[in-house]
């Protein structure tokens, strides 16, 4: 399971991915992460059965947490099966199928929106 | 063996014609061999459904009460042409909104149509004994018009090569996005179920042949503009009804950073006449090859990298430099397929009958590059060869006292050699004399990646590296990197008050 987490780095502060790490024992996959010198938002990626774990043990360290359910979505009826976004993907995310149609391998996705602009027929979107 | 159109046209009306894909085509004359593939095989249909940005449609409004002559014309805020007299237009393809620039645009107003929307059309006058009114605002539906008639200049590419960019900056381009250090390969085409590529010679693809244009039934006209056969680059001329046409084959887009466009379902059906036809028609994705062009070199003449078959460029691989690249399409290979399925079975119900062309197109000439009888402004022109600049051993002192004197903020740096290494800007010498760290020479504070132009370089291109690097200058170099002058912003005023910059 995917979680969205943003914290905020004062002075002095605990480096909180590795405090959550060593505190509840589970590995914590970073999928990808910017921060800065005051504030950082990280995407995770942890086993399902650890995800609430992981996440109430962030919150207690003063992080915002949101679980994210799904990966970038496809509008259907805009979609023409191109595959423009397919080599634009760090993830490969995007493939077709021997029909030609475009596939998606969701649980890849990172949210990264890199595809986004990248699709000539704006079928492409990060989830709310 | 040898068919005429005329029992080909038999067969479709008595229900026995044999219509196959281009797609098919192959494996048939494979199996069966030539003549056995020509006693088989009627029709063969092709498609493409693909960006065609030279595209548009003529509209006829009908005449207002009181009436006007149209000068100026709008439809949801895309400008259409106003020099067709009174209540005619062409709407192009490529035109952008007014007001929401790249995200709409002409495509977006003829999808809108096909669609069943309403559009909006704004238009003014001047006014005329004959045709006094000025303005007009009305909603339109596409019934409401007398005729709206698609007519694109340049259609159904042949082949179109394919797209990589080799610089350190992500490129929005007509091929789509291309991602930094040749990160992609973007190509477009429908590769064996290409019309032109299935009649290379064109032999049966003329004036006046029935084709799948959108949805609709729709007619060759004639050769496109920039129709380039002598290098594989064939174009048409088409034209189709707009209110025959169907959502599923007609698709505004917008590509990130470049502008509108509108894809076009197109499938050519051709008459199985002889043999040529079918070896013709036999070709393969293996068989058409198209260069990999570098879009990272803003020129006319990009250089080719290697080239490459449909088939490579379609596996989703393609080698560039010993690496593996991905490669997608802007195309759909999906659609272009539903096309030739789709004009296969008109031809099997009978809904179509074929032609020869009424005129031939021209099959081996090749488009010419613009005659420039003007050669826009070169860097030559306008740069300040009054340069200054600094030895990278010298003082930081020296360099401020130099930007003093001399009315410029930058200096190039140069080596024992003159080769130019780098450049300092007032900001970098304030900096160093504000914090006096351990910097004392020149080389501790200077930039070493240094942007630089060249003579002969274009004014526009060089425009563009200062405003892609947000810059303000850059050094003149001559092919042995010695600065030979300085090109600023300045410089740029020279130009017709500064046109140049937006
Ligand atoms: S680029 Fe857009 S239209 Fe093309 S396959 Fe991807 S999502 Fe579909
Ligand atoms: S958001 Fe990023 S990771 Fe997800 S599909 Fe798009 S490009 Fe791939």
């Amino acid at each position: 399971m995917k979680l969205l987490v943003n914290f905020s780095r004062k002075k002095g502060g605990k480096p909180i991915i590795a405090q959550v790490v060593r505190d509840t024992g589970v590995l914590i996959n970073v999928e990808r992460a910017v921060i800065d010198s005051s504030e950082g938002e990280a995407l995770i990626d942890v086993p399902d059965d650890q995800c609430r774990l992981v996440s109430d043990s962030m919150i207690s360290l003063g992080a915002n947490v949101r679980i994210l359910e799904h990966g970038i979505t496809v509008n259907e009826s805009e979609c023409i099966d191109c595959g423009a976004c397919i080599s634009i993907c760090p993830r490969e995310v995007f493939s077709l199928d021997p029909a030609w149609k475009l596939q998606l391998a969701e649980e890849k996705c990172v949210l990264c929106g890199k595809c986004i602009e990248a699709c000539p027929h704006q079928a492409l979107a990060l989830p709310l | 063996m040898h068919k005429s159109i005329d029992q080909i046209n038999e067969r479709i009306r008595d229900g026995t014609v044999r219509v196959v894909t281009a797609e098919e085509m192959p494996a048939i004359v494979a199996e069966l061999g030539e003549e056995g593939a020509l006693k088989e095989v009627d029709v063969v249909t092709t498609g493409t459904f693909g960006a065609m940005c030279s595209s548009g449609a003529f509209l006829n409004f009908g005449h207002a009460e009181p009436p006007i002559r149209m000068e100026r014309i709008w439809l949801n805020n895309v400008e259409a042409y106003g020099g067709l007299a009174a209540v005619d237009t062409y709407i192009g393809a490529t035109q952008q909104s007014d007001t929401l620039e790249e995200q709409y645009g002409g495509a977006h107003v003829i999808e809108d149509l096909v669609a069943g929307k309403s559009v909006e059309l704004r238009a003014s006058s001047r006014g005329t004994d004959c045709y006094p009114r000025r303005t007009i605002n009305t909603d339109l539906l596409l019934e409401n018009f007398n005729q709206a008639i698609m007519c694109n200049p340049r259609n159904a590419y042949q082949r179109y090569n394919a797209a990589t960019n080799s610089t350190d900056r992500l490129l929005r381009t007509y091929m789509g996005v291309l991602l930094p250090h040749c990160g992609n390969v973007s190509f477009s085409g429908a590769g064996t179920l290409n019309p032109l590529s299935n009649d290379p010679k064109l032999r049966l693809i003329g004036s006046g042949v029935p084709i799948f244009l959108c949805g609709a039934q729709g007619m060759v006209i004639g050769e496109g503009t920039q129709h380039s056969p002598a290098g594989g680059y064939g174009t048409l001329m088409v034209t189709g009804n707009l209110k025959e046409m169907s959502q599923d084959y007609l698709r505004a887009a917008t590509m990130s950073g470049y502008g509108v466009t509108l894809y076009v379902g197109l499938g050519i059906p051709l008459p199985v006449l002889d043999l040529d036809v079918v070896r013709a028609t036999a070709v393969r994705d293996e068989d058409i090859t198209v260069d990999v062009m570098d879009y990272g070199v803003p020129s006319r003449n990009r250089p080719a990298l290697r080239k490459v078959t449909y088939a490579e460029l379609r596996s989703g691989i393609v080698e560039l430099n010993g690496e593996e690249v991905r490669s997608s399409s802007l195309s759909s290979f999906r659609k272009a397929r539903q096309v030739a399925e789709e004009l296969k079975h008109w031809i099997e119900r009978g809904s179509m009958q074929l032609a020869l062309p009424t005129r031939p197109i021209d099959a081996i000439k090749s488009a010419k590059p613009m005659h420039q009888s003007q050669k826009g402004p070169r860097v030559l022109d306008i740069m300040d060869r009054k340069v200054v600049s600094i030895g990278e051993n010298e003082e930081i002192k020296t360099a401020a006292k130099k930007l003093l004197k001399g009315d410029t903020n930058h200096l190039p740096v140069i080596n024992g050699d003159n080769v130019l290494v780098g450049i300092v800007t007032t900001f970098d010498v304030s900096k160093a004399v504000v914090n006096p760290g351990k910097a004392h020479l020149v080389k501790d504070i200077m930039k070493t990646k240094v942007i630089t132009t060249t003579a002969d370089e274009a004014v526009d291109i060089a425009v563009q590296k200062l405003e892609q690097h947000n810059i303000s200058a850059l050094p003149v170099v001559d092919s042995g990197h010695h600065v030979i002058a300085i090109l600023t912003a300045m410089d740029l005023g020279k130009l017709f008050g500064g046109r140049w910059l937006k």
